[in-house]
Formats: C-alpha cells, structure tokens, sequence
C-alpha cells in the first residue's frame, strides 16, 4: 500500500534498531535503571504493540503508556449519563463504536441497546445530525468524545445544526484536552519519566508550542510522533538524541501531518462553541482543573446535559484497580492485583482493559509469551476474584 | 414441519404442482398460510428452481437412498446454519449463494462429499418477490455447481418488521470417506499452515456493500464452495491433520481453535498472509485487522511438513486455491497460543477476538 508500506519497512528499522542501541550504550542513566519513555496517546500505544516494536528494543527502554485513550479515561459515572440518556424513550443515541462496550456501573451501551433503547453507531457526528434530520419528532444525542482530534468535527458539526436551525440534535460532551493532564502526570510525586512520545493526532489541530512547558518548566524532551511503527522508532531514536546530547526541547518528528502552528481553522470552530469546564473526572486519575470541554452558554440548546435531566453521578472506580499507577506508569499493567484474572477485555473491571487503546488490553491481546503465560495461570487461579 | 411445501394431500401434489404460478408483486402473509398463494409461491419459486428427483415428490420430508450413502464412506456428517447477512446483495454474491455455499462448506472441512441440503427460508412481508425469485436462483445455481441437491424445505412468512428482509436457514447431509480424520486436536508440531488464498474479502465487501461508509471502492466477496479445492488436497495427501473454513472471527480465529484444542503453539509470519490491496485500505481506514475478517471461500489447514509441497501445489491448481500459501508452522510451545511475527519484524500473540470488531475512534 502506497505511504503506507513505506513506514513498516523491517530493513529500514534494523537501521534505526543499531543506532538507537548505540545511543543508549552512551546514555549513563541506563546502567542504573530503564529509560521510561511515555507514549500519551492510545494510537501509539496501539501500534507498538500490533507491530511488537517494544520486545524489539533494548532491554534498557521501557514504555509507560499514557492516558492517552479518550474511552479509557471515562469515568464509569459519565458512562451511567449516557444509558441514562439513551434510555430516555425519546432519544436515539448516536455514539462512535469503541464507546458502546464501556461498562458502566449498571450497564454499557451495548447492553442498553439489547434492553430496548434506541442506540446507533455513527462514523462521525455529521451521520448523528442526518439522522435527526431523518426523525425531526426524535431527540438526537450524539456522544462527543476525544481529545482535541475529533473536537473540531463536532464543533462543524454543532455549527451546522445552528445554520440549518435543527432543535432535535445535542451533543453528551465529554471531549477532554491532553495538555493539563500530562501536567498533572508531571507534577506526580512518583514520576519517574524521562521523556514524551507526543500526540501526533491531537498536534495536528493545536500544534507543537502547547508541549513548551514540558521542555522549559520540567526539562524533559518530548517528541511528537506518527503512528507508524518506523515513525515510532525515529521518535524514539530523536529523545534518546536529545538526552545524550543534554538537550530538552520540543520536537516534530511528525512533519508530514504536523504544522507546528496547528490548524487554524479547526481551532477556530473549537473556540467559537466550546469552552473549559472547570474540572472534569478522568478514570483512574481523579478530578483534573480546565481537562475537560464543554459548550459555551450561546450554544447551551445543543447540550444534552441542560436539555436533558442527566443524573450526573460519581461512581467509584473498582478498589482493586489499579489503574492511576499503570497510567503513571509506577506499575506495569501485568503487575496489577486483578490484571488477566478478574479483569480481561471480556469483562473489563479497569478502564485500560476497555478499548483496544487501553495499555492493559494491549498486553493482554499482544503481549509476549511470557505473559500469555501469567494470563493463563491467573485467569485459572482466580475467575471470580473481588469484584469489590 | 415440511408439511408447508406440501400442502396438498399425497398423491395430487404431482398433477397440481406445474399449474402453481405465482402472480403477485409482494410477498403477504397469505404467502406463508398453508393455502394456495403459498403452494403457489413454493413450486413457482422453490421448485421451479431446485427441481430434483427427491424433492419432486414433495412429500413432507427428503427419503435418501442408504445404499447409496453407505457405499462412499462410513460416517454421516451433519451440518446447520442460519443466513442473515445484510444487504442480501452484495459483490460477489447474495444471500441464496452464501447459504448453499456455507452449508456445503461446513461439510467439505470434515472431508466429506456434501450431497443434500435442505432450505428454509423466513420471509418478510412486503417482500420484493423478484428479490426472493434471485435468491432462490442463485440458491439453485450455487447447488448444481457444487453438485448437490435441495431436497427438503420450509416457508414461513412474518409481519413487517418481525424479521429484516429475508432470512435463510440451510442444513446438509454429506458421507465421510473411511480413510479420513480430519479433527482440530491432530495439529503436531512441526506440522505446516496453509491458507487457500487472500483473506478478508468478504468481511470488506459486506462492510463496503453498507452504504453507510460510503467508501467508494468495490470488493468482491469470496463465497464459494471449497470441496473440490478440498478432495484436491486429500487426494495429494489423505492425512491432512486440521481443516476449517475461516468465516466469522477470520483466520485468527481458527488458529486459535486449533492451538487450543490439540495443546500446541502455531506461528505464523504476518508477510506471508495473503491479504489484496483493497481489502488492506479497508482495513487501514477503518482500524480492522484482516486477520479476524470474516471469509466465505478461505480455509486454513495443518498438513504434515513432508507433504506440504504437494498439497500446496494440488491446491494452486485448483480455482480455490490459486493464491494457496504456506504461512506458518505448528510448534510445541507455549501450548494453546498463537503467536505472530509482525511485518515490521516484531513478535506477538494473536488472541481470540472479543467483542466486535468495532473501529477506533482515534
């Protein structure tokens, strides 16, 4: 495949492999411990493991994958909101794929849909507002959510239900944004980071200067990165750069799909409907201030949450999850208590075994053989282990 | 229940059946009743289609001859499947072609030669009847290719919206050869994987076919019938270990059935996986993985290592198997696992699919 075939070439990334073992034998920090590199966004967590890019590194890097994944970080509240709302005999809910099987404390979507309600699976939030042009005496809902990626599509999306004077179409918002939580990952007691993968998606629309703060408050390197697996390995290979050569900056390795000013007009749709909330409730990493995205007073009759009585509940995440230290990356996914026993993508108790993006679903789909070993002998040990 | 293709009483189905013609546009619930519109509609449509000297008779049930069965082999096998596929029509086929080629299919893996099917069709009212007139000719089409006969049959009708369209269900009967052991527990080590060509075609032809994607490339779905491409491979060697057709779940899925049940590990190499370029964009697009799509002329099969070649090129020369490739090895360890070297040349496990595979967001 044309532009594609190129960014998986094994020859080109044997290349790669040899300089970047060369550049860690320099790197004195290795002798004590593994570089801990985080990747922030669930598409490279993705792709390191569909291609098995980690076991190809050497031993002396290790990634920590971030919080990256917009399904995973949703609180088990939010997604109670949404069963809520679809329940609501009125309302057809539309909703990206990966969300429909996120379990809520009562249910996920796809059970909700079984139970009678009116769900349906959308590609992009403009099928959302042709069906509510298709069901004028129905309520349409789209579930929003993402990260800065698919903001822009429904901010157009809100702005054409606007021209075209649609009552019936509201968004569930639930779009969150990157940059004050790798600030809170910062900021951590715990840290132990030496360097960012940085999204490559979410830079697209909001550009490189946002991660300044990474480089100049926090001296640590941050490269934004493709999804490529050698995309992965060049981004790799420029922070190992940066750190034997003592260098902290902000870096585009994604130049291809990446301006460094973002894109303006995308950004512009985004401002011109959305705005900070306060704080907003990320799965596993508590409340984090200005992270989450709502719509502005002026567009207030396309908000689900004023149209519609949302419940708005929190809800606890599992106690034996341990989720907030995966993502800080203090432990490993596989040394969770109920990792592959009582918490499989089958029947997810953590929100990283949810979506494929999830770190912990990853491991658990494409791990190595030594975990398809543990797996194996917790799942026989413990099936039924503390749903507490 | 085949009551319903005869409603007639014995003896005057013969004389009565060539004067059912059926004149309405649309299926109605008087179709499915038990009274004329539906013997009407079953020798217009089903008979005039099928026609065979087993089900001419029409009585409530098939009778097959035992004689005739014992003398190809000593063991019955006995399949079922239900076909709700949405569209009824797609590139490559419909509806009718994938029920009889399924069935037929489901059959061949076992090693046997398929030989009668039965067909039950659950109608929708308000149904097209040039749509159901289709479906059954390429029912009929699909059977005389395979060589096998539709000798029993039901027609229900139902309410709008009660079922979508049309909905088939096909059982078949067919006779194992004596010689023959095919079963997923016989997969040893250092036996050999092939596939018979490129996978996921129909998975990302009834995807594309949707037109909700508006993807605007057309592929063509597999479905065929694969027991000639599976005689050809048992005549170059009769102690083939493993066979499965690779449908819903795709290749990955039987790989895993097979390290499961017989205990072993099957490697294989991502490169050597058949997969045409339209079925990769797909794939790349919407964040699918061709490895769990759905097939309906694709088998995977285990063979000992010392008449891999043969069986190789047998099934190179057979239409089915054209793009036949060897793409990966049974090892002993780690046991019930799959693993799979990347094309990127990395390594990793290749698990049961959960859930659907839905795309990603992001």
């Amino acid at each position: 495949m044309k532009y594609v075939d190129e960014f998986r070439d094994p020859v080109k990334a044997k290349v790669l492999l040899k300089e970047i073992e060369a550049l860690v034998e320099r790197i004195a920090l290795c002798r004590q411990r593994p570089l801990q590199l985080m990747e922030v966004c669930g598409g490279h967590t993705h792709s390191i493991f569909k291609y098995g890019i980690e076991p190809m590194l050497p031993k002396a890097i290790e990634f920590v994958h971030g919080p990256g994944c917009p399904v995973c970080v949703l609180p088990m509240g939010r997604v109670d909101d949404c069963v809520a709302l679809a329940e609501h005999p009125q309302v057809i809910f539309t909703t990206f794929g990966d969300a429909m099987r996120v379990p809520g404390s009562r249910k996920s979507l796809l059970q909700a849909r079984a139970d009678g309600a009116d769900v349906r699976m959308v590609y992009s939030p403009m099928d959302a507002l042709k069906i509510a042009r298709a069901n004028p005496h129905r309520e349409v809902v789209f579930f929003a959510l993402g990260f800065e990626t698919t903001m822009p599509s429904t901010a157009l999306t809100v702005l054409q239900a606007e021209r075209e004077g649609i009552k019936n179409f509201s968004l569930f918002c639930n779009h969150i944004t990157i940059i004050p939580t790798i600030k809170a990952i910062l900021d951590s007691p715990e840290l132990t980071l030496d360097g960012f993968l940085g999204p490559g998606h979410v830079s697209m629309v909001i550009g490189t200067a946002p991660y300044e703060f990474i480089a100049r408050h926090y001296r640590k390197p941050i490269v934004v990165a493709g999804f490529e697996p050698l995309d992965i390995l060049q981004s790799v290979w420029m922070l190992l750069k940066q750190l034997t050569e003592g260098r902290c900056e902000v870096e585009n390795q994604y130049q291809r799909v990446v301006p460094d000013a973002g894109n303006d007009q995308a950004l512009t749709a985004v401002g011109r409907v959305f705005e900070l909330r306060e704080f907003f409730e990320w799965r596993g990493l508590g409340s984090i201030d200005h992270s989450g995205i709502r719509l502005k007073q002026s567009y207030a009759r396309f908000d689900a949450e004023r149209k519609f009585s949302v419940p708005n509940l929190k809800i606890a995440d599992p106690k034996s999850c341990q989720c907030g230290e995966v993502l800080k990356g203090v432990i490993k996914p596989w040394e969770c208590k109920v990792f592959g026993g009582a918490c499989t993508p089958e029947t997810p108790l953590g929100a990283l075994m949810v979506s494929s993006e999830g770190a912990c679903a990853a491991y658990y789909n494409y791990g190595g053989v030594d975990l398809a070993r543990l797996i194996r002998a917790r799942a026989e040990k413990a099936p039924a282990e503390a749903r507490t | 229940m085949s009551r319903l293709l005869n409603p007639d009483r014995p003896g005057q189905a013969s004389i009565r059946r060539r004067n059912g013609k059926l004149r309405d546009s649309r299926i109605t619930l008087s179709h499915g009743s038990g009274g004329k519109a539906m013997r009407d509609l079953i020798d217009d449509v089903f008979v005039g289609s099928f026609g065979n000297a087993v089900l001419e008779p029409l009585e409530d049930q098939a009778r097959l001859n035992l004689t005739n069965l014992v003398a190809q082999g000593d063991r019955l096998a006995f399949t079922t499947d239900s076909y709700v596929v949405d569209p009824l029509f797609f590139p490559g086929g419909d509806i009718g072609a994938l029920a009889v080629n399924g069935t037929i299919n489901d059959l061949a893996v076992s090693g046997a030669r398929p030989l009668y099917l039965s067909c039950s069709v659950i109608l929708e009212e308000g149904l097209s009847v040039e749509t159901l007139r289709r479906v059954a000719h390429s029912m009929a089409e699909a059977a005389r290719a395979a060589n096998v006969a539709i000798v029993t049959g039901d027609t229900k009708v139902v309410p709008r919206g009660a079922a979508d369209k049309l909905f088939i269900s096909t059982a078949g009967i067919g006779v194992i050869p004596k010689e023959t052991n095919i079963a997923a527990g016989r997969a040893r080590a250092r036996d050999v994987v092939i596939v018979n060509g490129t996978i996921g075609d129909h998975g990302a032809a009834i995807l594309c076919a949707r037109q909700d994607l508006a993807l605007g490339t057309t592929i063509e779905s597999d479905c065929r019938s694969l027991h000639g491409l599976i005689r050809a491979m048992l005549e170059a060697c009769p102690d083939i270990h493993c066979l499965r057709d690779a449908t819903r779940g795709g290749v990955a899925t039987v790989l895993n059935e097979f390290a499961q049940a017989a205990s072993v590990c099957i490697r294989f190499d991502e490169t050597s996986v058949p997969v045409c370029e339209p079925v990769k964009g797909v794939c790349e697009i919407l964040g699918l993985d061709p490895l769990y799509m759905a097939n309906e002329g694709k088998l995977v099969a285990v063979v000992p290592r010392e008449s891999a070649d043969t069986v190789l090129a047998a099934m190179r020369a057979h239409p089915a198997g054209r793009d036949s490739a060897i793409v990966g090895e049974v090892i002993a360890e780690p046991q019930g696992v799959v693993l799979l070297r990347t094309v990127f040349g990395g390594e990793r496990i290749v698990d049961m699919l959960v859930g659907e595979q839905l795309p990603r967001i992001c």
